[in-house]
């Protein structure tokens, strides 16, 4: 972790995910091993997983996952929590010896809910309160990084290959109905823990492949609304964008995805009289959210996630099913290393989501 | 008065090995440079009528003419220039304040060429736009901070926008200032391109009415030609506070450019000198403003954006964003170098900042305040290029104004002495015989090729850089790096020095 | 068939028409030596008044008065093309055909010589080089029958549209 790089972040990478929609969890190893064919697509300089469903115990909860360079930072961001939040239990998250993975901070977790009366005081959701502190935390407190707040789930990353990662958070111990994974390939070399995928907030994690060319009309729109962009990165601003748009402006996904992956201006043409009004509604309101150039991202959420490439598929995501698993991957072998013969296999269309909804939940994802 | 010391501005060079003696220079010529000598059986030039337009270099048929900086050098004197001593003959001659036409042409610093852009390398691909859609549609008027639906699914709170197929509009410039031909040019190439053009404080000629989708109407402080029909006419309304090229000064259009057809477009007598006051005299200030906005939006049914433009002064983002509070869809800013049909030499050339300045200042303001989203950007006040668009746009415009380089589309010549009526490329004058001159169904072409010939830059500017739709560079300030600029420049440029 | 119409609100009176019109006819086709090495007379015929002005040439009149009275034959119309040619050979310069032109299209011979001067449509060079070189496009060059269909009236109304004069 050590420092937050002052330009932004380029770089290019794998990435995978698996959803059981029943709910039922099972072990970290199987996207290990998916992740771990990509190894080619990512250079050593940053890996990361999220889990979903892997606190049951703490569920009601708030999973804060922190970075902190030295004890003191971590005393004063302890000091924080204690005035902001209940905090039922803090503890160090286990790790184990790796011989790749060096230089790791400290790395801890606290589960927690906001202190009634501060909640009260600030006048905002629980969410909100959340959010809040986590901007404050990475904005404002030096050597200390949230890595993850959600409820029931939580993000392991840092430095290095993303299978040793995985082995050096001990992820087969943990269980989830829903993985993401990330493997990187940064073109600069900051070797910065908090840099890595999947990037969180609250419940949302998003791991991306690519570049986003629009990043700085993106930054520019979102940091209007109150978010801090502290990270450098694309995938902090799309995090960012996804919170902004389903959580507080309340669009439904569908319209979300024609705001950040628009139409073409000549399919929307081709739409019937309704469908464009809504259409161009969407991109003359919420042009600056339209993530342009190479990406595809797979957004992770409680309910489930949503994958997406960009309008014009610039960069590589295939989608399997086999029963009650959705998959998703920048290769197909990274599918079939797991699920070697699924019932369906198909690349995703630019600017066409795959969404995998846990069973029982809407589409009204909040 | 005796003698003038007036000194010629241009020498005429006239080749007798080609002159044929057609005397097309000299029907050609409005200030009567040029006179055929029957004793001498010459074609002759009198040098202190030339104003350098071109026009007789433009038409002669054998290339016999050149026109030269007139040879008369003054002693050296970085401080008594030559122009500056001319001026003041001029005025001890006359006890005028100096005139002059179109923009500022001092040696100050253009921000613009301080300016360059980025390309995608290796990490994203670039994005060819002869072989990938590139998109340019832009919409104008104010967005509310979030969409609403109604129970179908519909939108039910996005005010009126207008639609642009490519992020550029024609200026205001009135009918009056510029002639009915160079009106019609720009009326048909705005209609034929999807894009604006603007009446200026001119009225809207009959003629003209059938563009009006495409027609932004000003209202300015003299009021003319403004009624009910008119405001009907347009896709937007203006209200035009203030110009770049004269930022707190009225206008004044000579009597003698008032002729039937003016006289009946902007209401006024034949003859009669239109004099637009320099402020609106039923705005003093910005509460002011406001109602002017809500009765233009009440006259025309909350159906049109209105707009408020203003030139680019020292305050301009507090004034700017003073305007979006007050209710405004569009806020367009002119630029110290934006050009005029006549302005005091002075007033011109001191007064003001650039617009590239200003842009940055109130784009980021408004973003400051969460004003950004709700009203549109439009910069003008010199574009030269499609470059400066984009470097516009990045800088956090929605769409820029050309006007000088629409007219120079049009065969301006950049000679600046639009304020004398005797426009040699029939675009400022009201003469018949010069007005002629400008074809509109060849103007139209010419301004549609410009329009088509920046749009397509654009898109390759825009795919280099791995964008798709121009909404991907507006405000996106990392594009952009400064060369040759002091840390303060680029800190209210927003942008980094090139290399970092 | 084709022919040229003037569009007189566009017309600029520069007379660029003629000068080409004469470097166009003459043996060297270069626009200087027309002129000064050359004696030939333009076919084109500019008049002006004040802010009003156009181009006028032959109208190759569909029953041609000037072949008619032509006392040696020199104006012939060519029944394949519709043009009204002239052979100087024949021509005797009793300008009998001036006087009968209802434009005043055709016109003596500036330099003195028994002979006249009018419009062959450029059939050398297959387009007219006065449409050309007209900088304003108030010439053009076009076949009304072909732009619609028959009809005095609606030919009358593509002319004025097109903003020249019916012949």
């Amino acid at each position: 972790m050590r420092r937050i790089p002052e330009e932004k972040i380029m770089s290019g990478c794998a990435i995978s995910g698996i959803l059981d929609r029943k709910g039922r969890r099972f072990s970290g190893e199987e996207i290990i091993k998916s992740i771990a064919l990509m190894h080619d697509r990512s250079n050593g300089l940053g890996g990361g997983f999220a889990a979903y469903g892997i606190y049951p115990e703490y569920k009601e909860q708030y999973a804060i996952h922190m970075f902190y360079d030295d004890l003191q930072a971590k005393e004063e961001v302890e000091d924080f929590l204690e005035r902001h939040f209940m905090i039922s239990l803090a503890e160090e998250i286990p790790t184990r010896k790796v011989k790749a993975i060096t230089n790791s901070p400290l790395i801890w977790r606290y589960f927690v809910l906001p202190d009634q009366h501060k909640l009260e005081q600030a006048n905002l959701s629980e969410d909100d309160y959340v959010a809040r502190c986590v901007f404050k935390i990475n904005d404002q407190y030096r050597g200390a990084f949230v890595v993850s707040s959600g409820k029931n789930m939580g993000v392991f990353k840092g430095v290095g290959y993303p299978e040793d990662i995985g082995e050096f958070y001990q992820l087969e111990q943990y269980e989830a109905y829903l993985w993401t994974a990330h493997g990187r390939f940064p073109t600069n070399t900051p070797g910065w823990w908090g840099g890595a995928h999947p990037f969180t907030l609250l419940d949302w994690s998003i791991v991306h492949n690519g570049e986003i060319s629009s990043y700085g009309a993106n930054k520019r729109y979102i940091e209007m609304f109150g978010y801090k962009c502290t990270m450098m990165t694309d995938t902090e601003v799309i995090t960012y964008l996804f919170d902004l748009l389903l959580r507080k402006h309340k669009l439904p996904l569908e319209l979300v995805v024609k705001a950040v992956a628009a139409p073409l201006w000549s399919e929307i043409d081709r739409m019937g009289e309704k469908e464009k009004k809504i259409a161009s509604g969407i991109r003359a309101v919420y042009g600056s959210t339209l993530l342009n150039g190479p990406f595809s991202i797979i957004l992770g959420h409680k309910n489930g996630f949503v994958a997406l490439n960009d309008r014009i598929k610039l960069r590589p995501l295939v989608c399997a099913e086999d029963g009650e698993r959705l998959y998703v991957a920048s290769e197909e072998s990274a599918i079939r290393e797991i699920c070697p013969e699924p019932e369906k296999v198909w690349a995703p269309r630019g600017g066409e989501p795959v969404i995998g909804l846990l069973e029982g939940s809407s589409e009204e994802w909040l | 008065m005796a003698l003038s010391y007036k000194n010629p501005e241009f020498l005429i060079e006239r080749d007798y090995d080609k002159c044929i003696n057609c005397r097309v220079c000299e029907r050609q010529c409005a200030n009567e440079a040029h006179y055929y000598d029957e004793d001498l059986d010459k074609m002759m030039a009198i040098d202190k009528n030339c104003v350098n337009c071109h026009r007789c270099v433009t038409l002669c048929p054998t290339d016999a003419l050149r026109i030269r900086k007139y040879p008369l050098e003054f002693k050296e004197n970085y401080n008594w220039t030559g122009e500056m001593i001319n001026n003041i003959y001029k005025q001890a001659e006359t006890g005028g304040v100096l005139l002059t036409g179109m923009g500022n042409p001092t040696k100050k610093k253009i921000y613009w060429d301080h300016l360059l852009l980025n390309a995608s390398q290796v990490t994203n691909p670039s994005i060819d736009p002869l072989r990938e859609p590139m998109e340019l549609k832009t919409f104008l008027g104010r967005k509310p901070e979030r969409l609403e639906f109604d129970q179908e699914g519909n939108i039910t709170n996005l005010p009126p926008q207008i639609e642009l197929e490519t992020p550029i509009m024609f200026s205001a410039m009135s009918f009056g200032s510029i002639s009915l031909n160079a009106c019609k040019s720009l009326a048909r190439a705005a209609s034929e391109m999807g894009i604006m053009y603007n009446t200026g404080e001119g009225g809207l000629h009959q003629e003209l009415y059938q563009y009006g989708a495409n027609t932004i109407v000003q209202v300015a402080s003299g009021r003319f030609g403004v009624h009910q029909e008119y405001l009907d006419a347009g896709a937007a309304i203006e209200i035009k506070i203030g110009q770049g090229a004269k930022p707190g000064i009225g206008g004044h259009l000579p009597g003698e450019k008032v002729g039937e057809e003016v006289s009946r477009t902007r209401m006024i007598p034949k003859g009669t000198d239109a004099l637009s006051p320099a402020p609106h005299h039923d705005i003093y200030s910005i509460e002011d403003l406001r109602q002017l906005i809500y009765a233009l939006k009440e006259a025309t049914d909350y159906e049109k954006p209105v707009s408020v433009k203003i030139s680019a002064v020292h305050n301009v983002a507090a004034i700017a964003s003073g305007i979006a509070t007050a209710g405004a869809d569009i806020i367009a800013i002119d630029g110290y170098r934006g050009g005029t049909g006549a302005a005091p030499t002075m007033i011109r050339d001191n007064v003001g900042i650039p617009i590239e300045l200003a842009l940055a200042a109130v784009d980021s303001r408004l973003r400051e305040e969460g004003l950004r989203n709700q009203v549109s950007l439009v910069i003008g006040g010199s574009i030269r290029n499609s470059a400066d668009i984009v470097k516009a746009i990045a800088l956090g415009a929605d769409a820029v104004y050309i006007g000088s380089a629409a007219l120079i589309a049009l065969g301006c010549h950049m000679c600046q002495k639009c304020y004398t009526g005797k426009c040699n490329w029939g675009i400022a004058t009201q003469r018949p015989d010069l007005v002629k001159r400008l074809n509109p169904e060849i103007g139209t072409e010419r301004l549609k090729n410009l329009i088509r010939g920046w749009s397509h830059e654009i898109k390759e500017m825009l795919g280099g850089m791995g964008i798709n739709a121009i909404e991907s560079l507006r405000g996106n300030r990392l594009m952009l790096r400064g060369i040759d600029l002091n840390e303060k420049e680029l800190e209210i440029l927003g942008i980094k020095h090139a290399g970092e | 068939m084709k022919k040229v119409y003037a569009r007189e609100e566009y017309c600029l009176g520069c007379k660029l028409c003629e000068v080409y019109c004469v470097t166009s006819h003459s043996e060297s086709k270069d626009v200087v030596k027309a002129h000064k090495m050359e004696e030939i007379t333009p076919r084109v015929i500019v008049e002006s008044t004040g802010e009003v002005s156009f181009a006028l040439q032959c109208r190759h009149c569909d029953d041609a008065p000037c072949t008619k009275a032509c006392i040696t034959g020199a104006l012939q119309k060519d029944p394949e093309t519709g043009i009204v040619g002239y052979n100087q050979e024949k021509c005797v310069g009793c300008w009998t055909c001036i006087m009968t032109c209802p434009y005043g299209a055709i016109k003596r011979d500036e330099y003195g010589r028994s002979i006249i001067s009018k419009c062959d449509l450029c059939i050398e060079t297959g387009e007219p080089v006065c449409v050309v070189n007209c900088p304003n496009n108030a010439l053009v060059f076009i076949d009304l029958a072909e732009k619609q269909g028959e009809g005095v009236e609606e030919q009358d109304k593509l002319v004025k549209e097109q903003g020249g004069c019916r012949d």
